[in-house]
């Protein structure tokens, strides 16, 4: 008897120690687990921290613009009081110019002197008139803004040590500029052209409000027509249709339309709106069209999923009390689930936001300075003109991209913040 | 929402969207095209946009091949009014156009761009002949005895031992592109030419000299980069090995980091192009339908903008942003026939 229990008393122990060193071993692996999953998270951040401070590096200093002060006499002479708007402004700048640096001549050097104020300078001083006609006959100090090389020279991305050669200001342009700082003619002040101006060749007088009303005005055609229609289907799909052979047809079809590539709905657009229906090219009408087909099937199937989500309790109790099947779906579900859809909505104008490839073929990449007035205006939308931007020879283009980059990226954020502070606020768990 | 009111919703957005419809009387001109034109074209019509009464033309960057291809499908208000293009238009196209009713075009020559082989300012700059380029980038190249054998070289000393002994990796610009068509038209085939066997079979065979000076190599060595000439400059910076193909205004303005190769001796700076002296210079034009002159308000005025001497000049704006000017009596020309819009003739 001893034995037994004393047998079964060693081999309990030994049993113990086995499971207590496969203990030790669980404890490790369950460590290097989390571990492995406190990595994957780290890894990405670091990812997505290299990324956004790549971006704000390179795009923080178009967010300030080189001026120069001018000493513009408005001449009587140059401009004629009944017709302000036809006045030669652009020889009021070169007056100023000489001005300060009496002792340029010769037509060479009068150029390079010239070309340190932006050929929107001109552009300036007319506005400036016809918003008050007084400025004529009187001087005012005005400031311009800096020709883009002078402006890429002051900000340090061209480097004044080079020769001249590799320099694409001359030294003589070096000279003076260097004297103007030194009177406090020349400061780098906010670049609000960056936000009212619309796309121009001319670096320092661009702009992206072209673009995000091109933006804004398709984004919000597409909401108009993707939201109700998105909605209205999932509510058919999960709570009217029977359950058959065409209702699951139905489902694949919307779930493969989720993940078509976005440039066959470009395609989709340039054959069906502008060659079969006639649609102009390269307006917001169009490109929200396009954009809402495109974001459709995301909204159905979003807000299928958050009507799933109800739980059947409270159909049953709607239906329960004398209820009616719409009065239930209308009333009861419906205003449950509408947290998740409007997250799902919210994502999908995300998506939108940031697509350029569908509205590449539909003519919205295109050199357009108005900014758009209505529907049918022609515009680009803002990463659109990010891709324009990138393409352009001039450098001080650089800074602008990763400058409109940020903007984009900041709208972005915020839907996404949008989604999940609604999700987080009115969601109700069961 | 009662059952009137959407009705008359309804009603008011079915009159309102049709005046948008079918462009009739488009306000603004379409120009489509070359990619190496659309830097000036924009700067033109910006100007013309900030000093006349009119819209600012909307200018979209398709490629010379894709622009006559959208200029050449009729006449309307739906099709683009002007085309830019790197090189001049094929009678193949002009029967296109003519087969959908585009009749009189009205040809414009701008000015003239230089292609420049371009590498990091850090390296030495090259010194190519036209023969070298051929030798180093043709897909198959003549051998001692003159038989046609796939290109061998793989590093420039290989083409000619003066240059240094580095393998031979050139970014350029896809068949699409029209610069293409120019580089290979100027540089390879005046390479091509001095190849004894090669001058022989071209007196012989145009058809065949030409298929074998346009065939660019696709083992590695050519880099088909795309039509993001900024992507091209930034891969110069890093590989200072490598050389880049593009316009020369690209070239200008980043001439604080890279150099133009000399070829044939003369090195590309504005003054060697405009001077005829650098070889690997092309003509840029833009083509105007006569018919939408009368009904696209704001043409004419477009025309002469561009056409006058503030912007295509020796001092003008183009030239600015790296456009070399035509000769003087070359630009009175041109500007005559496009004033009297006096229209092509096809051979």
């Amino acid at each position: 008897m001893n034995n037994l229990t004393e047998g079964k008393a060693i081999a309990g122990g030994r049993a113990m120690d086995i499971v207590r060193r496969g203990l030790a071993r669980r404890h490790a692996a369950e460590r290097r687990f989390r571990l492995y999953g406190v990595a994957a998270v780290c890894l990405s951040l670091l990812f997505l921290s290299v990324l956004f401070i790549s971006i704000f590096q390179s795009g923080i200093g178009a967010f300030r613009q080189t001026f120069l002060r001018l000493e513009v006499f408005f001449d009587p002479g140059a401009i004629d009081a009944g017709d302000p708007g036809a006045g030669d402004y652009g020889a009021l700048v070169k007056r100023s110019l000489r001005g300060m640096f009496p002792d340029v001549t010769g037509r060479g050097e009068l150029r390079e002197l010239y070309a340190l104020a932006s050929s929107g300078a001109a552009f300036q001083l007319r506005r400036m008139v016809l918003q008050s006609p007084d400025l004529i006959g009187r001087t005012a100090a005005v400031w311009v803004p800096a020709d883009d090389d002078v402006d890429m020279l002051v900000k340090g991305v061209y480097d004044r040590r080079l020769p001249e050669t590799e320099r694409r200001t001359s030294d003589r342009q070096l000279g003076w500029i260097e004297r103007l700082e030194m009177k406090g003619r020349i400061a780098k002040r906010f670049n609000s052209a960056f936000f009212l101006n619309g796309d121009s060749r001319e670096p320092e007088l661009a702009g992206i409000r072209g673009a995000v009303m091109g933006s804004l005005y398709a984004l919000g055609l597409t909401l108009l027509l993707s939201f109700p229609v998105g909605i209205a289907a999932a509510v058919y799909l999960e709570e009217f249709a029977p359950r058959n052979h065409w209702t699951s047809l139905i489902e694949v079809n919307i779930n493969n339309l989720a993940a078509v590539p976005s440039i066959v709905f470009g395609l989709l657009g340039l054959a069906v709106f502008i060659n079969f229906m006639g649609l102009p090219r390269s307006v917001p009408l169009v490109g929200g069209l396009v954009l809402a087909l495109m974001t459709l099937p995301t909204i159905i199937i979003a807000g299928r999923a958050s009507l799933k989500a109800v739980p059947p309790s409270i159909r049953e109790a709607a239906l329960g009390v004398g209820a009616s099947k719409m009065q239930m779906v209308l009333h009861h579900v419906l205003p449950l689930a509408m947290p998740g859809m409007l997250t799902g909505a919210i994502i999908g104008m995300g998506q939108a936001l940031g697509e350029t490839a569908p509205l590449l073929m539909i003519g919205m990449v295109a050199f357009i300075v108005d900014v758009p007035g209505g529907l049918t205006d022609p515009s680009t939308v803002l990463p659109v003109q990010i891709f324009l931007w990138a393409d352009s020879p001039e450098r001080a283009f650089t800074e602008r991209t990763s400058a409109a980059i940020m903007v984009l990226l900041a709208f972005l954020i915020l839907m996404n913040a949008a989604a999940v502070l609604l999700r987080r606020k009115f969601e109700r768990r069961y | 929402m009662s059952k009137i009111t959407i009705v008359s919703l309804a009603a008011l957005l079915a009159a309102n969207i049709p005046s948008g419809f079918g462009q009739s009387g488009r306000d603004h001109i379409n120009i489509v095209g070359s990619s190496t034109v659309y830097p000036f074209a924009t700067v033109v019509a910006e100007q013309y946009g900030k000093t006349t009464r009119f819209k600012t033309p909307k200018i979209e960057s398709t490629g010379s091949g894709g622009g006559f291809k959208l200029f050449c499908s009729g006449v309307g208000v739906e099709h683009p009014d002007i085309t830019n293009a790197s090189r001049a238009i094929k009678s193949s196209e002009g029967a296109t156009c003519a087969k959908n009713g585009v009749k009189d075009i009205i040809e414009v020559k701008i000015g003239y761009d230089g292609i420049v082989l371009a590498n990091s300012k850090k390296t030495a700059a090259l010194r190519l002949s036209a023969k070298d380029i051929f030798t180093a980038l043709a897909k198959q190249i003549p051998d001692a005895s003159g038989r046609l054998v796939p290109n061998p070289n793989r590093t420039w000393s290989d083409v000619n031992p003066s240059l240094p002994a580095v393998r031979i990796e050139v970014l350029g610009p896809p068949p699409t592109s029209g610069t293409r068509d120019a580089f290979v038209e100027l540089a390879m085939e005046s390479g091509a030419r001095k190849f004894q066997s090669l001058a022989d079979l071209r007196a012989k065979d145009e058809k065949a000299f030409t298929a074998i000076a346009h065939n660019i190599r696709e083992d590695g060595a050519y880099v088909e980069a795309g039509e993001n000439d900024n992507l091209i400059v930034q891969k110069l910076q890093a590989n200072a090995n490598a050389l880049g193909i593009f316009g020369f205004s690209f070239l200008d303005q980043n001439s604080d980091k890279l150099q133009g190769s000399f070829v044939d001796g003369v090195q590309p700076t504005f003054e060697a192009i405009a001077a005829g002296s650098y070889g690997l210079s092309r003509p840029l034009y833009f083509y105007v339908k006569k018919a939408h002159v009368a009904v696209i308000p704001g043409m004419k005025e477009y025309l002469a903008e561009f056409t006058s001497e503030k912007a295509w000049g020796p001092d003008g704006y183009l030239s600015d942003k790296g456009l070399i000017p035509m000769p003087d009596a070359e630009r009175k020309a041109v500007a005559r026939a496009v004033k009297e819009l006096t229209p092509i003739q096809f051979k």
